[in-house]
């Protein structure tokens, strides 16, 4: 492992920055089904000159690709909107965006200032908004009718059958749930360091209540229809996913507010089809696209009237899980400043590592 | 099964079957103390197994093994008081010299001190007293095969086995090695069995040696009895150099007959092993190459009479090997015949397309039925 | 004269690729790690030399708390492999038919035909609480309640050793093949019974490929990261994760190559610690068999 991890990492600088790519290939760095085939194809009809080759990844990886090879290797990337200001500062792997070649009048106003405002560095700005969605707690309804909040992960009447992710997204949750605003706290570090202490302390004891942490959403998704759990923490899309298959789980958003993301795209620093980047960019923001691109990932496009352009059943799922409160009461992930991925990542190990209760 | 016997090993009408192969076939014989027996039988006669069924390795399908008197069937082989020497010697490559020997010793639970006296005492009488400390890959090829005996001799057998040890040594070696483990035999007068398909191991070492064939032991003996007087066809030709003549009976009078081979010859044998030969029943002749005269042909030939064979030939070629040199004869008939000559290195000695006359002595003809 | 260019050449011609192969894949990159694990950060774009990432592993008690952890919990899986895979390893050596030696190893090599992903989803479906075994117990009214064999130690022990057990039995087979079969009839000849003849006549002769093949399962155990993440449970830490979260999560490659080092170091410390107590030296195990 140390061998591969050293390997990609040396290999991946040498070979990478070596390989001149044709300026006809549009090299994509992306979301598992954040580019279908039907879109693809589409795409390359309509642009022959064009071909796609799509790398699925996800934030931190496509972040670790990129610094490695200092933002070469791909011409288009889709992180999420609080992995670019601070990532940006330290590694210097995107390119500025050039918004007159990208059309956008068709995304959700407030999203786009949103993302703008995240991403602006020496007024020059790095992202615009892609597709959003929301972190929030999936549960049984007919098991477990009360779960609202994400403390109720903890509830012992729940014992050994909650799961959740050990990753940033619980302990912000959790951060909420006990009455703090972690992303207000991001400019205190001390303050937050407070937060994060206590925020451990609570899933530490919370351990012995949980089934096990889930890795991925194949592995949650077993989890949640065998019914082993009856309440998690969970990506939207894998809850409307499942709520298909069985309408007793549902997506509950937590009454402190379901944890919103917005995907972006930004172009690599040393990306070499730029004018291809911004052809795909304005592609999948056509209407009839979007529909295309929101069946696949199960999130609802940054354009004006997304949630719309949604597939009936995820809409209905949508739906049945949002109401107008909700959506008012979304909690965007907040830019992330350099050092607090450390800081949660050593308070993660501590939870990790602790025997909790047992 | 406890019997007062001044045998070491007995074993009786053992029988052992893989499926439906009789490996070994109702062999019965004993061996008495202190004596040096010796299993002879090509390979694959069932010889091996025989041994295996000794040690342990194998178990007999019916019959039964007695070691001092006492049946070992079903005694465990590390719990029977017969050692074997392997054919590749088995010495232990991860142990030194003094290890190997300890080895049984140690199995046995002896105490150190004692372990060490008789470690040193064997090394003494085999005259390797100095290789206690050395590895295996360092002795020589007849040090290790003395070394394979002591593990054993350490232990004070009953019975030792040796299986054809002496087969991966050279010429010059194996030679040696057979008067020396004659002469450790005599000195731990222990009863050693010894298996090989080597007749000349056998005859020299052996007090008795077995002839086994096909599962079955053909004959026991004496080495001189086994060569001179064989009650089988296979044993006069399995042991010792032969001629050898298949025939038919044209005459038979008490004890002699006469044989017409199948290429023509007419010569008179002695009858041997079991059952008279009647005229016109197929027979096998035999007539060892020492007992056969050749002179060279002058004005008066010899003639046959009423106990000498006499044939003439042509010598076709001389097989020069000093004292044991053979001279290879072709008959009227055309047959090869082999007889051994005197070669001095004089004008007189018998040179190729030399006519010869053969001649041997009717008792010498040892004619067996079948 | 030409005669000996043309050899030199032919011989550079074969060391070449090996050449390149341990200085391109090996050597250079792990300058670059050892390089990268040297480097302070101090701030934006700014780093300094120093050791301050390995200090900072000993000052967390937390890093080498999972390295020890790491560490015991592949020596329990050598171990368990090695009982495993001896009996397997003489069987197909000194007691299976020469047919069925072949298809025996086959069966041994199919479990490495699918990856390891594969194999772990393999056990999860098998130990889950709803799953094989679980309903299979309740079924047969062994058990009221499902039981959850899943998420524990266990199930990451269990795992690694049916990952690894071919990597153990593969050079035991090779040195227990090697060993004629009178030797181990001399021993019980001489009056050993069948735990001495174990214990002083096969397991030292097959104590090349006993460590041989324990060097390597060590080696692949304490450097395996899907297996232990996918079945162990809230606890269970492995080093590996560690360092993949330093790189990934954590954007801290610095310190992920300094404890990328730290476990090199370690591996190699127990496999010297290893070879010393069984008196074998590298030559006449791994480079052996």
């Amino acid at each position: 492992m140390i061998m591969k991890l050293a390997i990609a990492g040396l290999l991946a600088t040498t070979v990478m920055a070596a390989g001149p790519a044709q300026a006809e290939t549009l090299r994509l760095l992306t979301w598992g089904s954040y580019a279908p085939d039907e879109l693809v194809k589409k795409f390359e009809a309509a642009n022959p000159d064009i071909t796609v080759e799509v790398t699925f990844s996800n934030n931190e990886e496509m972040i670790a690709k990129l610094r490695a090879t200092g933002g070469a290797g791909f011409d288009l990337a889709q992180p999420s909107h609080d992995r670019i200001y601070a990532v940006q500062q330290e590694y210097n792997i995107y390119k500025p965006l050039d918004l007159s070649k990208i059309n956008v009048d068709a995304m959700q106003a407030k999203l786009l200032d949103g993302v703008k405002a995240n991403t602006t560095i020496d007024g020059e700005v790095y992202a615009v908004p892609h597709q959003w969605g929301t972190s929030g707690l999936m549960a049984n309804k007919t098991s477990a009718p009360d779960v609202k909040a994400w403390g109720d992960l903890c509830d012992p009447q729940y014992k050994g059958k909650t799961s959740m992710r050990l990753k940033r997204t619980i302990l912000l949750g959790m951060a909420f749930d006990m009455g703090e605003d972690p992303f207000a706290a991001y400019a205190d570090l001390d303050k937050y360091q407070t937060i994060l202490d206590k925020v451990a302390d609570k899933l530490i004891s919370c351990k012995d209540n949980l089934k096990a942490y889930w890795k991925g959403g194949d592995d949650l998704s077993a989890m949640m229809m065998s019914g082993e759990i009856v309440a998690s923490e969970t990506w939207d899309s894998t809850a409307y996913k499942l709520h298909g298959e069985n309408q007793d789980i549902v997506f509950v958003p937590p009454k402190t507010g379901a944890l919103a993301w917005i995907d972006t795209f930004a172009i690599p620093r040393k990306g070499e089809a730029d004018d291809a980047a911004y052809k795909w960019i304005n592609f999948v923001l056509e209407p009839e696209n979007v529909k295309i691109m929101s069946a696949s990932t199960g999130a609802i496009a940054a354009v004006e009237g997304g949630k719309d352009l949604l597939p009936d059943d995820k809409k209905a799922a949508v739906n049945a899980s949002f109401t107008d409160d909700d959506i008012n009461n979304l909690k965007f992930f907040a830019n992330i400043p350099a050092g607090v991925e450390d800081m949660e990542g050593k308070t993660l190990e501590k939870i990790k590592a602790a025997t909790g209760s047992e | 099964m406890q019997s007062i016997t001044e045998n070491d090993l007995e074993c009786i009408q053992i029988q052992k079957h893989f499926g439906s192969v009789r490996a070994v076939d109702n062999v019965s014989f004993e061996i008495p103390k202190g004596s040096f027996f010796s299993i002879l039988g090509p390979s694959g006669c069932g010889k091996t197994t025989l041994m295996r069924m000794i040690a342990g390795f194998e178990q007999p399908s019916s019959g039964d093994i007695r070691i001092k008197g006492n049946s070992v069937i079903g005694t465990p082989p590390n719990r029977r008081n017969v050692k074997m020497v392997f054919q590749h010697l088995a010495l232990f490559p991860m142990m030194n010299v003094y290890e190997n020997i300890a080895y049984g010793l140690r199995c046995a639970g002896a105490s150190k001190d004692v372990i060490r006296t008789k470690v040193h005492d064997v090394l003494e009488r085999i005259s390797l007293p100095d290789v206690a400390n050395r590895e295996i890959t360092q002795l020589s090829g007849g040090q290790k095969q003395r070394i394979a005996i002591a593990r054993c001799m350490v232990l004070d057998p009953d019975v030792l086995l040796l299986d054809e040890p002496l087969g991966a040594l050279d010429l010059k070696l194996r030679e040696a090695m057979k008067i020396e483990l004659k002469l450790l035999q005599h000195q731990f007068d222990t009863t050693f069995v010894y298996i090989t398909h080597d007749q000349s191991e056998a005859l020299v070492m052996s007090d008795n040696v077995a002839i086994m064939n096909e599962g079955k032991f053909v004959q026991i003996g004496t080495p001189q009895e086994l060569y001179h007087n064989p009650t089988a066809a296979f044993v006069a030709g399995f042991v010792g150099d032969t001629n050898r003549w298949a025939g038919r009976v044209i005459r038979a009078e008490n004890g002699t007959v006469e044989v017409e081979t199948e290429a023509g010859l007419t010569m008179r044998g002695s009858v041997r092993g079991s059952g008279a030969p009647g005229v016109g029943d197929t027979v096998s002749a035999f007539v060892r190459p020492e007992f056969i005269t050749a002179e060279k042909t002058t004005g008066q030939p010899k003639v046959a009479d009423q106990t000498h064979n006499v044939i003439s030939g042509k010598i076709d070629s001389i097989l020069f090997n000093g004292a044991n040199s053979r001279a290879l004869v072709r008959d009227r008939a055309g047959e090869l015949i082999e007889a051994d000559v005197v070669l001095t290195g004089g004008t007189q000695d018998l040179k190729p397309k030399d006519d010869v006359t053969l001649s041997w002595s009717c008792e010498q003809t040892m004619s067996f039925k079948g | 004269m030409m005669q000996n260019d043309i050899k030199r050449l032919s011989l550079f011609l074969l060391f070449a690729p090996f050449a390149l192969w341990i200085i391109l894949l090996i050597v250079l990159p792990h300058l670059g790690m050892f390089y990268i694990s040297l480097q302070e950060k101090v701030g934006p774009r700014v780093y300094e030399f120093g050791l301050a990432n390995y200090i900072n592993f000993f000052n967390e008690p937390i890093y080498w708390n999972t390295l020890i952890r790491t560490g015991s919990m592949s020596m329990l899986v050598t171990v368990l492999a090695l009982l495993l895979g001896f009996p397997i390893a003489y069987y197909i050596a000194k007691i299976a038919g020469n047919r069925t030696r072949g298809a025996l190893f086959l069966m041994c090599l199919i479990p490495l035909w699918v990856s390891d992903l594969i194999r772990a989803f393999g056990w999860i479906l098998l130990l889950r609480e709803t799953g094989i075994i679980s309903s299979s117990l309740q079924w047969a009214g062994l058990i009221n309640t499902p039981i959850e064999f899943l998420y524990n130690d266990a199930a990451v022990i269990m795992g690694l050793v049916y990952t690894v057990i071919l990597f153990m039995i593969v050079p035991l087979v090779s040195t227990l093949d090697g060993m004629d079969n009178s030797m181990i009839e001399a021993g019980y000849n001489l009056g050993g019974n069948g735990p001495t003849v174990l214990r002083r006549i096969i397991i030292p002769y097959a104590m090349p490929g006993i460590v041989s093949g324990c060097i390597v399962v060590f080696m692949l155990t304490a450097g395996s990261y899907l297996t232990p993440i996918l079945l162990g449970g809230k606890n269970s830490s492995w080093f590996t994760e560690q360092i993949y979260d330093q790189f990934i999560t954590r954007y801290n490659w610095e310190s992920g190559a300094a404890f990328g080092f730290l476990l090199l170091a370690f591996t190699s410390l127990v496999i010297w610690g290893g070879l010393k107590l069984s008196g074998q030296t590298l030559n006449s195990t791994v480079a052996r068999s």
